[in-house]
């Protein structure tokens, strides 16, 4: 076999399906066979300098493939088979893969490169290959260029791949030194800067001491922003990545170098080739963002402490960034609204420009209205847009105080802009405008409304104009008609959109059937806009909100009459389901939420359930999320009737908890079970068998994603509560998962933010299982079978009100399952809850909670405790 | 390592309406489950139990009569079974006979102190009744209403209570009720709450008085129920000073100023659940200093020459109190029975004559009786034994105050006492 690897190789590259495909399964043949062996040959494939660089690449890049995948189950299975591996055969392959670093072909070495990190990634964390590091950098300054470009294109993955506490202070110290000097001006191959300035890039993370030690950080500093003056524009680019990096994760050392990096940055952004312009741009928003996340920790309460303080480097840099800013929003392309991919400095300028604005608020506007003054009337088309952007990016940040008077000014103007302005750049850059004062300064919780009775009929009718404009126009003039709705959102009766209700659905629909609705997704932002005027309806306007349910249900119904299509038409069909689906959910629900509109859309339920039905009957072998979501405000909808739909819906409900691939529509199944089990209460009982085992399953599963876990538990909950005593045959499956769950889930020390969160989410799954099965198992002669886990439970409690870590949901949720406890167990559990921490301090902390859900849950707690030890 | 994507959400909201959608349907679904959870929370644990008994025709009889003047319905619904259990959103919407008969049944009713209970200073509260009418209070569907002992509707009000009234974005589930037990005091058109047997949905029937009173002060003042009537709360809601029973709790609760007229003085065993109909564990004890109304008076307000006491009348003929087991005075023979045209379950009046009553061992052994005629159609039950007893020693050999502040004793008694059992042991 190995002297055909090479053949195969190419084989697999062939344009001839056939012979690609035949050998990419003998491939698939000898890496199942024998790993020891394919591996090998791989690496020496990769070795042989008499090769042909194609086969070269594709072995390199087989053997990487070999080490790692995105999946999280599979990659840990790879790591598990490399370890495995005869300690003999990893040498080898690893010093055979040293050796190519010195290849004189380029792509050899940099697949190398590659492949060394992947090992480096499974090895370094074991305390294997320790020499890795001190060989690459022994004779670093000795070696020719190619090979000092390739050892620090090899640090540079390395430090990508590799988490820095597996790497000694001391070799970060040496990686470093190495990629620094390799940098730096001396040196005279701009390849090497190149690899080295790139390498940095993934080194920054390995810095955090050198970083605060001055001396070591102003040098690396200095060689950053000497850097950026390179006559290379590759090499400028790369470091400016470096500095929009360092700006982020070393924001809190920055001050000494603001000054510079303003300079630099601003030459660049004047002066540049766009993609280093781009990066100089990008670390103003980079620096925007520490801020805006350091602010918002203050919560306006600039006393509190935060980590990190703030330098307000952006309200400093304020004078001169703004007009920098301005100056790029000039810088249109033609049609760049029609080209989905684009990204360029005016694009830039006005993101960082909105950024600017929501880190300073009222500071910017003096500075920008000049400009949005000079130019909104400007002949120039360019300049128009230019100031009309200006003004969308700074409505999001300063007070509306600041804003109200400005903004009733301009919207008399930019109406008449939407609807004369020659310029279908200028309209697209007003409608979106409108759509950001609508989404930031109207809505009940604004003082001055903007929006009038005397006003209002213009703007809907200016809106409503607009949608037949070009498709990118017609997009954003939706957009500004959801923020208008959504604005009137709280306003209960007497909605000013009410007496429009009729024309907007109208235009609305129009819309989608427009023959260009598919380009700029026009016709996904019309029913979006649809689904929140909806939401956003009064109980005047449910007769016509019904109306609409055969409206919709009749485009659904067309889409499941085309036969035989194209894999792009079967894509673009499901689409179009996914937003009727989407829209028949979002009428269902409102619909579902009072009584009587909830008994008048009873008589579509047959219908629409059907349509469902036929929806996923046109896939194979995944269910469709949309109709899946529709589906649960169905059920809630029609309660024990829901019942009728079971047989034919169960096998769907099945296929949606067995999709792991797309764990968002495991996630919705999940919620759809709860739905149901609420829906029909005991009836729910037949299919409990088949759903609670594909749950465990589910639970048991390494490939479904951690955060469809949570909502699992609570559905046990739901299950339990439903059929009450039935959920006994469960408990021995269900209460096991739940303990080591909890176990799991009690302690977090040492976690970070994200990890808290989620072991919340966790813990609140976990509860709200309990507190399902206590109340689903209370008055039942069964109870006794929960008194064994009781002292778990109770221990569970306990020890999240230890870690004091838990959010308020939480501790909602415990509160009330300690009360269940008490109240199903009753005196049985007396003296258990006695004994424990919950009963007393936690509950004392709860009762005194400002949290009303906390207060009432605690209350009901103490009831019955009170009842259960006084017995 | 090649250059990195810098591109950022242009001209798009944050949050797509797809994620919208997911939020939405999580924050009903959310919603719903909490809303689940409360039913399961607040129903169960809030089921009465409204017993219907097995019926005999002379009941039915009595039955009529007793409600004679209202409005007359048939009871179809009580042939069914023997037992029927309502919620009492279920039991709000009862009418007439059922309505009365179930939240009759509801109350707690005190014994009369005819001896003091052991351990008065330690293990009960004590306080001053106020003068009125014993009622129930229910809130519930956004309405309020009173029912007197005897089930008969008192008001219906809007009140401050959970579910109260009928106000805007109070966001009640149709779970949340409360009921009181109350004394509406007519002076000041107030309703004294003395014991909270639901409230919010959650039952306190099983928890104790020390428990419930705790509750009763902290809640009640929380909703608003004590504030100054207004449109949405037409009566005003008062606590009652509890104190616990040692000299000096006893000692304010009998001669300390309260803001109503005095109508003797309660006390409730500290350990005690809400227990429906006649219960030791609650009491109630009254002498002149206290109470206007300590001797029985007559329909005209006068205190008759000789006590009299209301017994119904058994199938046997014998005269039982309204006590369970109940208590038998002594009975009437078949041909009075007939000639009078009587019925098993009359409540019938009678005087005490001057034999009085005599007692063995602690035990009724005979009563000297004289039968009067039957009892006022809106009673309800007979008297309790207690209730005769404690008007038969007012009237001949009163338990006093002094009694009680004896039985107390000076403070750390109690310890001595127990001291001198353990020494014993």
């Amino acid at each position: 076999m190995a002297m055909e690897v090479t053949q195969v190789l190419l084989n697999a590259q062939s344009v001839d399906s056939t012979v690609r495909k035949h050998a990419e399964e003998s491939l698939r043949q000898f890496q199942e066979q024998n790993l020891s062996v394919f591996l090998l040959s791989l690496s020496g494939e990769l070795a042989g300098e008499d090769k042909p660089v194609d086969s070269r690449k594709l072995a390199g890049l087989i053997l990487k493939n070999a080490l790692d995948a995105k999946e999280q189950h599979r990659k840990y299975e790879l790591v598990q088979k490399w370890l495995a591996l005869d300690v003999g055969v990893k040498t080898q392959i690893k010093t055979c893969l040293l050796q190519i670093l010195s290849s004189p072909v380029p792509d050899a070495r940099s697949t190398a490169s590659q492949v060394i990190a992947k090992i480096a990634a499974i090895e370094l964390p074991q305390k294997q290959w320790p020499e890795l590091i001190g060989s690459l950098l022994s004779n670093i300054h000795q070696v020719p260029a190619h090979v000092k470009q390739a050892t620090l294109e090899t640090l540079g993955y390395l430090c990508e791949e590799v988490s820095p506490d597996v790497v000694d202070q001391d070799q970060v110290n040496k990686i470093l030194t190495a990629v620094v000097q390799g940098m730096s001006a001396n040196e005279g191959n701009n390849d090497v800067r190149l690899a080295a300035t790139r390498a940095l890039y993934n080194a920054l993370g390995f810095a955090q001491a050198n970083f605060s030690n001055d001396m070591e950080r102003d040098y690396i500093m200095r060689v950053v922003c000497e850097a950026t003056l390179s006559p290379d524009v590759k090499i400028r680019q790369a470091a400016f990545e470096c500095l929009v990096s360092i700006s982020s994760t070393y924001y809190e050392k920055l001050a000494p170098y603001i000054q510079d990096i303003f300079n630099i940055t601003a030459k660049a952004v004047r002066e540049d080739e766009e993609p280093v312009a781009l990066q100089a741009i990008e670390l103003w928003s980079s620096i925007c963002d520490e801020e805006i996340d350091i602010l918002e920790e203050y919560g306006g309460d600039f006393t509190a402490d935060s980590d990190v303080p703030c330098y307000y480097f952006i309200k400093q840099a304020l004078p001169a960034l703004v007009p920098m800013l301005l100056e790029t929003l000039l810088k249109q392309e033609e049609d760049q609204d029609l080209d989905e991919g684009a990204w360029n400095l005016a694009m830039a300028g006005g993101t960082c420009l909105g950024l600017v604005a929501r880190t300073v608020g009222d500071d910017i506007v003096p500075l920008v209205m000049p400009f949005i003054e000079e130019n909104i009337t400007k002949s120039e088309w360019r300049q128009r847009e230019a100031a009309t952007y200006a003004f969308g990016s700074i409505l999001e940040g300063p007070s509306p105080d600041k804003l109200t008077s400005i903004v009733n000014v301009a919207l008399n103007f930019m109406l008449t802009a939407l609807t004369n302005d020659p310029n279908s750049h200028v309209k697209d850059t007003t409608a979106w405008t409108l759509g950001r004062i609508f989404e930031f300064l109207h809505g009940s919780t604004v003082e001055t409304p903007i929006i009038t009775p005397g006003n209002c009929p213009q703007i809907i009718r200016v809106l409503l104009q607009s949608m037949n404009d070009a498709p990118n126009v017609a997009e954003k003039a939706c957009g500004a008609l959801y923020f208008l709705a959504q604005g009137y959102e709280d306003i209960g009766s007497a909605s000013p959109i009410t007496p429009y209700f009729q024309e907007i659905v109208k235009s609305l629909l129009s819309v989608t059937d427009k023959e260009d609705a598919g380009e700029s997704r026009l016709r996904t932002a019309a029913y979006e806009t649809l689904n929140e005027v909806v939401r956003c309806s009064t109980d005047e306007t449910a007769a016509m909100v019904l109306q609409l349910v055969p409206i919709i249900m009749t485009k659904l119904h067309q889409t499941l009459e085309a036969e035989k299509l194209s894999s792009d038409e079967r894509e673009k069909q499901n689409e179009l389901q996914g937003l009727l689906c989407g829209c028949l959910q979002v009428i269902t629900q409102k619909l579902g939420a009072s009584e009587p509109t909830q008994y008048a859309f009873m008589q579509f339920a047959d219908q629409i359930m059907n349509l469902f039905l036929r929806v996923f009957a046109c896939r194979s072998a995944t269910v469709h999320e949309e109709a899946m979501l529709a589906i649960g405000a169905v059920a809630h909808a029609t309660g024990p009737d829901f019942a009728k739909y079971m047989p034919e819906l169960y096998k769907y409900l099945e296929m949606g908890l067995q999709n792991f691939e797309e764990y968002q529509v495991c996630a919705v199944t999940v919620g759809v079970v709860g739905d149901i089990c609420r829906a029909l209460e005991d009836t729910v009982l037949p299919y409990c068998d088949g759903i609670m085992t594909q749950l465990l399953k589910d639970l048991s599963s390494n490939q479904l994603h951690r955060s469809v876990k949570p909502p699992i538990f609570s559905c046990f909950g739901d299950i339990a509560l439903a059929i009450g005593e039935n959920f006994e045959k469960y408990l021995m499956y269900a209460m096991p998962m739940l303990q080591s769950a909890a176990e799991l889930s009690a302690h977090t020390s040492g976690a970070d933010d994200e990890m808290i969160e989620y072991t919340n989410l966790l813990r609140n799954g976990i509860l709200e299982a309990y507190s399902g099965i206590f109340q689903g198992f209370k008055n039942s002669p069964k109870t006794q079978l929960l008194i064994p886990y009781a002292p778990h439970i109770l221990q569970f409690l306990d020890s999240i009100y230890m870690e004091k870590d838990m959010d308020d949901v939480v501790m909602k949720t415990a509160i009330g399952v300690l009360g269940d406890l008490a109240d199903t167990l009753g005196s049985n559990a007396g003296s258990l809850i006695q004994l424990s921490l919950s009963c007393k301090e936690f509950l004392n902390e709860c009762l005194s909670s400002d949290d009303h859900l906390i207060k009432e849950s605690a209350e009901w707690a103490k009831m019955a405790i009170s009842r259960a030890i006084s017995v | 390592m090649a250059p990195h994507d810098l591109r950022r959400p242009f001209k798009r909201p944050a949050i797509s309406d797809q994620q919208r959608r997911r939020d939405l349907s999580l924050l009903r679904q959310k919603q719903n489950r909490l809303d689940a959870q409360r039913r399961a929370r607040c129903l169960a644990s809030s089921v009465l139990s409204f017993q219907s008994e097995p019926k005999s025709p002379s009941q039915e009889q009595s039955h009529f009569e007793l409600e004679l003047e209202l409005e007359i319905e048939p009871d179809a619904e009580e042939h069914q079974g023997p037992a029927t259990t309502y919620d009492v959103r279920q039991a709000s919407k009862l009418r007439g006979t059922e309505a009365r008969r179930w939240f009759a049944k509801q109350l707690m009713l005190p014994e009369w102190m005819i001896d003091v209970p052991p351990n008065l200073n330690t293990d009960w509260y004590v306080f001053a009744r106020p003068a009125g009418k014993r009622c129930f209070v229910v809130s519930s569907n956004g309405t309020t209403v009173s029912r007197l002992r005897n089930g008969i509707l008192l008001h219906r009000f809007p009140s401050a209570l959970p579910n109260g009234a009928r106000i805007n974005n109070v966001s009640r589930s149709g779970q949340s009720y409360c009921i009181l037990d109350c004394i509406f005091h007519e002076p000041d058109q107030t309703y004294y709450v003395i014991d909270m047997v639901c409230w919010a949905g959650f039952s306190l029937y099983e928890c104790t008085a020390e428990f419930r009173f705790f509750w009763l002060n902290s809640k009640l003042v929380e909703v608003g129920a004590c504030d100054t009537p207004s449109t949405f709360h037409k009566y005003r809601f008062a606590t009652v000073p509890v104190y616990n029973c040692d000299q000096e709790g006893l000692q304010t609760a009998y001669i300390g100023p309260v803001p109503y007229v005095k109508d003797g003085l309660l006390f409730y065993n500290k350990h005690a659940h809400y227990q429906t109909g006649n219960t030791p564990l609650a009491l109630v004890w009254k002498d002149e200093n206290c109470s206007e109304y300590v001797i029985d008076t007559d329909s005209k307000g006068q205190v008759p020459n000789q006590q009299q006491l209301v017994l119904e009348l058994q199938d046997d003929g014998r005269l039982a109190t309204s006590d369970d087991p109940s208590v038998i005075f002594g009975w009437l023979n078949e041909d009075f029975i007939q000639k009078t045209g009587l019925h098993a379950g009359n409540l019938l009046r009678f005087a005490v004559n001057d034999g009085g009553l005599s007692f063995v061992d602690g035990k009724l052994e005979k009563a000297d009786l004289q039968y009067l005629g039957q009892s006022n159609r809106a009673r309800a039950f007979a008297d309790s034994y207690s209730k005769v007893m404690f008007q038969y020693i007012v009237r001949h050999s009163p338990l006093k105050i002094e009694h009680l502040f004896a039985s107390i004793g000076p403070l750390g008694d109690g310890d001595i006492a127990s001291h001198d059992v353990e020494m014993a042991a």
